[in-house]
C-alpha cells in the first residue's frame, strides 16, 4: 500500500487538493468556439458547392449565430484570465509551440470574418436595410464579388478552430484524460454537429431540414465512434491513462457522462432523427436542443475530469 | 551550464525550513508556497517505510509550461532555470495545467508564480534560500555540465530517480534514494 500526504502546509486556491483552476469560462467557450466553427463550416461549404438557394438558412441566417458565440466565448475566456490587463500580449508574439497562441490568432481572424459575412447578407434577411455610408456598400459589393474565396478562407479558419478546441486541451501531457490526440477531431466533430443541429433548428425548407438531419445523424454516429476510439486508446495505454478512463467506467463521472453525453446528447437526438427518416414527425427543437446541450455537457464533463487526472509519483 | 538540484531523501528529516525560506526569501503570500514537503508512506506497521521529499519546480529540461505558453512569459533563463516574466503573463493558467508535478499556482496578483532557483541568488553566486537554509545540509545545488561541482560527484556516487520520468519532461531536480 502506498500513500501519500503533504506534510507541510499546502492548501494552494484552486490547486490543492485538485487541480480545478478552469472554471465554467473554458468549456463554455470550447462550446461556443466549436458551435461557431460547426456553422460557419456549413455556410462556407453550402457557398463553395454553389447551394446558396438550396440551403439559405446554412448560408444566410444561421451564421448571425457565430459572430455572436465568438464574442461571448472570447469574452468567457476574458473572464478566465488571471491577468486580464495584459491580454494583448497574447498578439505581441506568436508562439508555434503554444496552442493557445493558434487559437488566439485564428480567433482574431474568423471573428471579423464572420461579421464580414453576415453583414453581406444583411440585405436579403433584413428587407430595407441600408448601410449609413457609401463606402459600406462598395466594400459590401467587393464581398459579394469575392464570397467564393471568403468561403474558402473561412472553411479553413473554422475546421482549426473546431480541432484547435480540443488540441487545447490535448496539448497538455500532464492531465492523461485530455492528453489523447482524438480530442482534436472530436471535438470538431462535435462542434460540427452542434452547428448542423442550429442550422436545423433556424432553418424553414424541408430539403434543408432533410439534409441537416442527415449530416446531423452522421456527424452523431462519427462522435459516437471516435468516444468509443478514445476509451479504447485510454485502455491500451499507461496506467495513468487507464485510471483516467475508470473516471467514465465506473468512477466519479460515470452517470453525468452515460445519461447526459452519450444517451441524451448523442443517442436519443440519433434515434429522433432516424424516426424522422421513416417519416415519424417529432417536432425539431427537442434532437436539436438535446444535442446542444450534450454538446455543452460533454466540454464541461472533460474539462472538469480532466484536471482531477494527473502522473502519480 | 546546467543547474540542478539534488536532495538526499534519507537525510530530509520534513522540517519545512526549505519552505519558511523560501516564502521569506521571494515575499510568497500567505497560503501559498513554492517548494513543499511530500511524504510517502509504504507498507502497513512494523513493515513501513517512509520517503520524504522536499518538492519545487523540476526545472525540466523539456518544459510543458514554456511549450505551452502563448505570450512567451514562460521561458528559459540561463543555465535552463524556468522563469515566469511577471509582465507578459497573461494569466491564462495553461502552464499550470501542463506541469505535472503542480509546480505552478496563481498568485493573488493575476500573473502565474513558482520557484526560480532563487535566480537573484544564484546570479550573485550565492544557493537558493532553501538550499543555504536546510538544517541537514540535504540539498545540493549545482552545475551538472562542471564535472568538479558537488553536485555531479553526488549523483556519480549515489542512487537516484526523478518524479514521474514517464511524463517526458526531463525533470532536474534528483532525488537520492
Amino acid at each position: 500500500m502506498k500513500e501519500e500526504l503533504f506534510a507541510s502546509g499546502r492548501q494552494i486556491p484552486d490547486i490543492d487538493p485538485y487541480l480545478n483552476v478552469w472554471h465554467w469560462q473554458i468549456p463554455l467557450y470550447l462550446f461556443l468556439g466549436g458551435l461557431a466553427a460547426g456553422i460557419l463550416f456549413f455556410a462556407a461549404l453550402f457557398t463553395i458547392l454553389g447551394k446558396e438557394n438550396e440551403m439559405p438558412a446554412a448560408v444566410k441566417k444561421a451564421p448571425v449565430i457565430a459572430p455572436i458565440a465568438l464574442v461571448l466565448g472570447l469574452f468567457a475566456l476574458f473572464l478566465d484570465l488571471k491577468h486580464k490587463l495584459f491580454f494583448w500580449q497574447l498578439y505581441t508574439t506568436f508562439r508555434i509551440t503554444s496552442p493557445m497562441s493558434w487559437g488566439a490568432w485564428v480567433l482574431m481572424a474568423i471573428t471579423p470574418l464572420s461579421i464580414i459575412w453576415v453583414a453581406s447578407y444583411l440585405k436579403e434577411i433584413i428587407p430595407g436595410w441600408k448601410w449609413k455610408f457609401s463606402i459600406l456598400d462598395d466594400f459590401e459589393a467587393f464581398v459579394i464579388k469575392n464570397r467564393i474565396g471568403l468561403a474558402w478562407i473561412i472553411i479553413v479558419l473554422s475546421v482549426i478552430l473546431g480541432i484547435y478546441t480540443g488540441i487545447l486541451l490535448s496539448a497538455f501531457n500532464a492531465r492523461p484524460l485530455w492528453n489523447t490526440s482524438i480530442l482534436g477531431p472530436l471535438f470538431l466533430v462535435s462542434g460540427l454537429s452542434t452547428g448542423a443541429a442550429t442550422i436545423l433548428m433556424m432553418s424553414k425548407s424541408a430539403t434543408e431540414r432533410r439534409t441537416m438531419s442527415r449530416i446531423d445523424l452522421l456527424l452523431i454516429v462519427i462522435e459516437v465512434f471516435f468516444i468509443v476510439h478514445m476509451i479504447m486508446g485510454f485502455q491500451a495505454a499507461s496506467q495513468v491513462q487507464i485510471d483516467a478512463a475508470q473516471l467514465f467506467l465506473g468512477g466519479q463521472f460515470t452517470v453525468t457522462f452515460w445519461v447526459f453525453v452519450i444517451f441524451l446528447g448523442l443517442v436519443i437526438p440519433a434515434a429522433m432523427e432516424v424516426l424522422e427518416l421513416f417519416d415519424f414527425h417529432i417536432p425539431v427543437v427537442i434532437p436539436v436542443i438535446l444535442v446542444l446541450l450534450g454538446g455543452l455537457m460533454f466540454r464541461f464533463i472533460m474539462v472538469e475530469a480532466g484536471q482531477i487526472t494527473r502522473y502519480l509519483y | 551550464m546546467r543547474y540542478a538540484m539534488a536532495i538526499d531523501t534519507r537525510k530530509c528529516v520534513g522540517c519545512s525550513d526549505c519552505v519558511v525560506a523560501c516564502q521569506l526569501e521571494n515575499d510568497v503570500p500567505i497560503g501559498y508556497c513554492r517548494d513543499w514537503i511530500t511524504e510517502t508512506v509504504d507498507g502497513s506497521y512494523p513493515n513501513v517505510e517512509i520517503e520524504l521529499r522536499s518538492e519545487r519546480c523540476n526545472h525540466c529540461d523539456n518544459s510543458p509550461c514554456v511549450r505551452c505558453c502563448p505570450t512567451g512569459a514562460s521561458h528559459f533563463e540561463e543555465g535552463g532555470i524556468v522563469v515566469v516574466t511577471k509582465n507578459e503573463c497573461i494569466g491564462c493558467a495553461a502552464c499550470i495545467q501542463s506541469c505535472p508535478y503542480d509546480a505552478r499556482y496563481s498568485h493573488p496578483d493575476g500573473y502565474v508564480d513558482k520557484c526560480t532557483f532563487c535566480l537573484h541568488r544564484v546570479k550573485e553566486g550565492l544557493k537558493p534560500a532553501c538550499v543555504s537554509v536546510c538544517p541537514t545540509k540535504c540539498l545540493y545545488f549545482g552545475d551538472l555540465d562542471d564535472s568538479n561541482s558537488e553536485i555531479t560527484n553526488i549523483l556519480k556516487n549515489r542512487k537516484f530517480k526523478t518524479l514521474a520520468p514517464e511524463a517526458g519532461t526531463k525533470p532536474q531536480i534528483y532525488y537520492l534514494t
